[in-house]
Formats: structure tokens, sequence, C-alpha cells
């Protein structure tokens, strides 16, 4: 059984290629992901992220029950609207899910987790918050658009009431707002400006609608992974999992360490993990010649052998880029080989971000 | 559904084959093929001179999505390939039957062409 979104008969209609998505049928492109890419990059575009899973966590308990859930810590969030990026771990200190979290006040919290994983993260939820004195409440009857691009705010202000317009203006990074009947959050995953929408379903085809109106182009799956490579964001089942500590998956600045007493889950792994400093870790790789690196390709380097977690062409820089897990010897600047169709191909390592704001960042 | 012209021959791994006359074909990718794949972000091409037989992988075509192996549909010489793609690799998708070409062999054995696939033939393989 294969779910739509609400905006399924809106992607039909744009000419989407539908594809399945984890049990979604979501658009992958609409004629070309290059041009998708390049929209967002340059101009704006939007994607349809109804198939993530959001989550509300309300009750007495709730800020306790969370600060013992996230390896993050969201006693760091104050302010009304703040939104923290953060793993969920089991008890290994392996990634359940990465999510994000809304901090409404101490007793309401909004999660949003990835669609593929929504089974078992609603499960484990489920489980861990026995014995807390939480309500947690998925949240199906909502559609989200997210909209990104240099100029995607400017066009979505021009669709906003006036109050709308006065509750986002000015809104900095990584906040969230609900005004009248839309939650307006200032997150992404392009590394370019703009918003994620939460709409109520039966609004949410003539959100679009405007939106398109308004000039901003559909993007589809495959322009967001190629998006969010270039950002350096990781996409959990291909740059970690289960298997996978935060510590090597470029997450150990999600894991707040302190107040020493806080015992969120994993926390005995990942200490005795940091304690040891033997864990792998994520780079980014950069090959500038012909030829695509791909999930799943060996990494050699002269401390031993790794694997590229995610690849790509990058449509902003014109060759490949890819995230790779490699021995932690192995240091930024550092020239390593991957083997590509039998031959061994030399690339460049650098911090996991290569494109920001539509620049060039290494 | 994708174009199939009528008037060229298929391979089952998806390159289609113009004869030319003189002994010589065009080869190339389907429109079938390049729907598949998706965005055309690199073509690797034979050399001209090279021998190949027919099955040998002569080609690559890297798409954002996947890397895809071209396989030589009859035996002979690469005599020219298209340069054009060195720089706009999305000629395949855009004109796969046209200036998507990719390279032309001077046919070592012509009765080769009667072992490739009709256009019904070929579509019929792409529905199974």
């Amino acid at each position: 059984m294969t779910n739509q979104t609400v905006l399924h008969a809106k992607h039909l209609e744009a000419g989407a290629k539908m594809v399945d998505f984890y049990g979604w049928e979501m658009p992958i492109n609409y004629g070309s992901q290059i041009e998708e890419h390049h929209a967002v990059r340059q101009d704006a575009g939007m994607f349809d992220v109804s198939h993530m899973t959001i989550v509300d966590v309300k009750g007495a308990d709730a800020k306790p029950f969370l600060r013992k859930l996230v390896i993050n810590d969201v006693e760091k969030l104050q302010v009304a609207g703040k939104a923290l990026y953060t793993g969920m771990c089991n008890q290994d200190g392996g990634v359940i899910d990465d999510l994000i979290i809304y901090f409404f006040t101490e007793t309401e919290y909004r999660l949003v987790v990835n669609s593929a994983t929504r089974e078992k993260d609603l499960a484990w939820i489920a489980q861990q918050s026995e014995g807390f004195d939480v309500t947690v409440t998925e949240r199906p009857e909502f559609g989200m658009i997210a909209v990104q691009g240099p100029n995607a705010k400017a066009k979505v202000d021009t669709i906003l009431s006036d109050e709308q317009k006065t509750a986002v203006a000015g809104m900095k990074p990584f906040f969230g707002v609900q005004t009248g009947e839309l939650f307006i959050a200032t997150t992404g995953y392009t590394g370019e400006d703009g918003y994620e929408i939460v709409v109520p379903e039966a609004q949410a085809a003539t959100l679009w609608q405007q939106l398109l109106d308004a000039g901003v182009k559909p993007a589809g799956l495959g322009a967001r992974d190629t998006l969010r490579l270039e950002a350096g964001m990781n996409l959990y089942g291909l740059d970690m999992d289960e298997s996978v500590s935060p510590l090597a998956a470029n997450m150990a600045w999600t894991i707040a360490w302190e107040p020493a007493e806080r015992d969120f889950n994993g926390r005995q792994a990942l200490a005795a993990q940091r304690e040891a400093g033997d864990q792998p870790k994520l780079v980014g790789l950069v090959l500038e010649e012909k030829g695509v690196l791909r999930s799943g390709l060996k990494v050699v380097t002269e401390h031993g052998d790794g694997a590229i977690t995610s690849g790509t062409f990058s449509p902003t820089l014109s060759h490949s880029i890819a995230m790779a897990r490699v021995p932690r010897a192995v240091k930024v600047g550092d020239i390593v080989e991957v083997e590509m169709r039998k031959k061994l191909v030399k690339v460049q390592v650098i911090k996991p971000s290569f494109v920001r704001n539509g620049k060039k960042v290494f | 559904m994708s174009n199939i012209p009528s008037e060229l021959k298929y391979a089952s791994s998806h390159e289609w084959v113009r004869n030319e006359g003189d002994g010589i074909v065009t080869v190339g990718i389907t429109e079938h093929a390049q729907e598949l794949l998706g965005d055309m972000v690199f073509v690797e091409l034979p050399e001209v001179g090279d021998t190949v037989d027919t099955g040998d992988d002569v080609a690559v075509a890297e798409s954002v999505k996947a890397a895809s192996d071209i396989y030589a549909p009859v035996s002979g010489e690469i005599v020219e390939v298209n340069e054009e793609l060195e720089d706009s690799p999305e000629l395949v998708n855009s004109d796969a039957y046209g200036d998507g070409w990719m390279f032309k062999v001077k046919l070592s054995d012509e009765g080769e062409l009667g072992n490739l696939l009709d256009a019904e033939g070929y579509e019929n393989s792409i529905e199974e």
C-alpha cells in the first residue's frame, strides 16, 4: 500500500515523475533534476515534504522526557519558536533518527522526524515515554512545503497575510512560529534561505498553487538530494543509521555533554567512544575530474580504508562531491583515493560542506 | 510512452543503431534509456580507431543518478565519436536520437545488423 501526500494531484499536474519513496509515492523530478537544483540555488524552489512525520509532545514532563530522549539538550531552548537539530540514539549510541525539535513552552514541543523511519521512531518514542507525564501525538493531518532559495522568503511574503508577514519578519534561522493556520519555520535542508511551512491538509493544495503563481518552481527528491549533499547535510540511512555513532557521522556538535548529570539515551556508550577516540569520522570528498562518486565506493587512505556514504554530481560546482566515513587520522586537506570502476582516482578531503548560499565554500 | 523511431535498429541493452550506408552505423542510447537514467552529467566515449566486439562495454553514461555501461551493438572499428558530448552531455537527454548520438562504427560484418531488434521488438523488450 503506497501512501500519497495531499499534494499528489498537484505533482501530477506539474508533470512529475513519481517514485516509491519508503512507501510514499513522491516526485523524483518534474522533468530535470538539474534545472530544479539550479532554481533553488539561484531563485526559489519548493518541495513537498508532507511525508515527513510531525509529532507533538505535550505534558508536564515534556522537557525532562526530551532531555532523556535525544542527545542534544532541549534545555538550550529558551525562546518560544526556537528549533534544535539533534540525534535520537539507542542505548548503544547508534542513531535511531535525526530530527528537529521546535520549542513552544516547557510543556509543548514539536518534533519533525524522517518518513523512512516513522514506525520505529514512533514505537521508540512511545516506549521511552513510559513513566513520564507526556502525550505523544502524531499529526498526519498536516501537509508540509519547504520553500528554499535566495528569493524564497520574498516570494513567500507575497502570499502571506499582513499578520503572517509581521510574524516572520526578521525571524532568525532555526525558528518557527504559528501564525494563522500556518506554522512557518526558518529551517531547511538545502543550505539556502527559506521556510518550511506546515499547513492543514485542506489548505495545502491552495498554498502550493499560490507559491507556483508567485514563481516558485517545484523541485523533486532528486534535487533535494543534490542540494542537501552540497550543503553537507546528513541523510538518514546513508550517512548514519543505528550502526553508526553520532561521533562517526559529523554529529558530535549535537551532543550536549553538559550538564554531566543529564542521563540521555546512549550517553554511557558515547562517552566511552569519545574517551577511546577510535571512532571513524565523516568527511567531504571532492573529485574535480570526470566521474561521479557514489555511495558504497571504497576510499583508500594511508591510515586504512573508508567508504563513501553518499556521493553525487554537484550541479552547482559541475563536478562530483561526496561524504565518506574514513579513519579519524585522515585530515582535511589530505589527498586520498577512491576505487571507481576498477581504478583509483585521487580526491581531496575537505570539511563536509561544499556550497552555502549558492557559493562554493571549500 | 517513449519515442521509438521505426527506421532504427535496437539492442536489448538500450542502444539504437542507424545504418548510414557505406558500412557505417551511428549508435546512441534510446529515449527510454535516457529517461531511466535522468540528467546526464558525463559521457565517456571510446577512442577513434578502437576495435570493438558486439557486447563489449565501450562507453559510460554517467547521470546524476547512476553510471551506466554502453555496449557495442555491433562489431567493427570506431570511426567517429560525438565530441559535443564532452561539454554538453545533456544532449543525450534532449535529443537522444539526434544530437545526442555517441559513436560511429565501421561494421566488420554487415550481417550482424540482422541480429538487432526492430522498433516493435525493442518496444516489446522494454514492456516486459
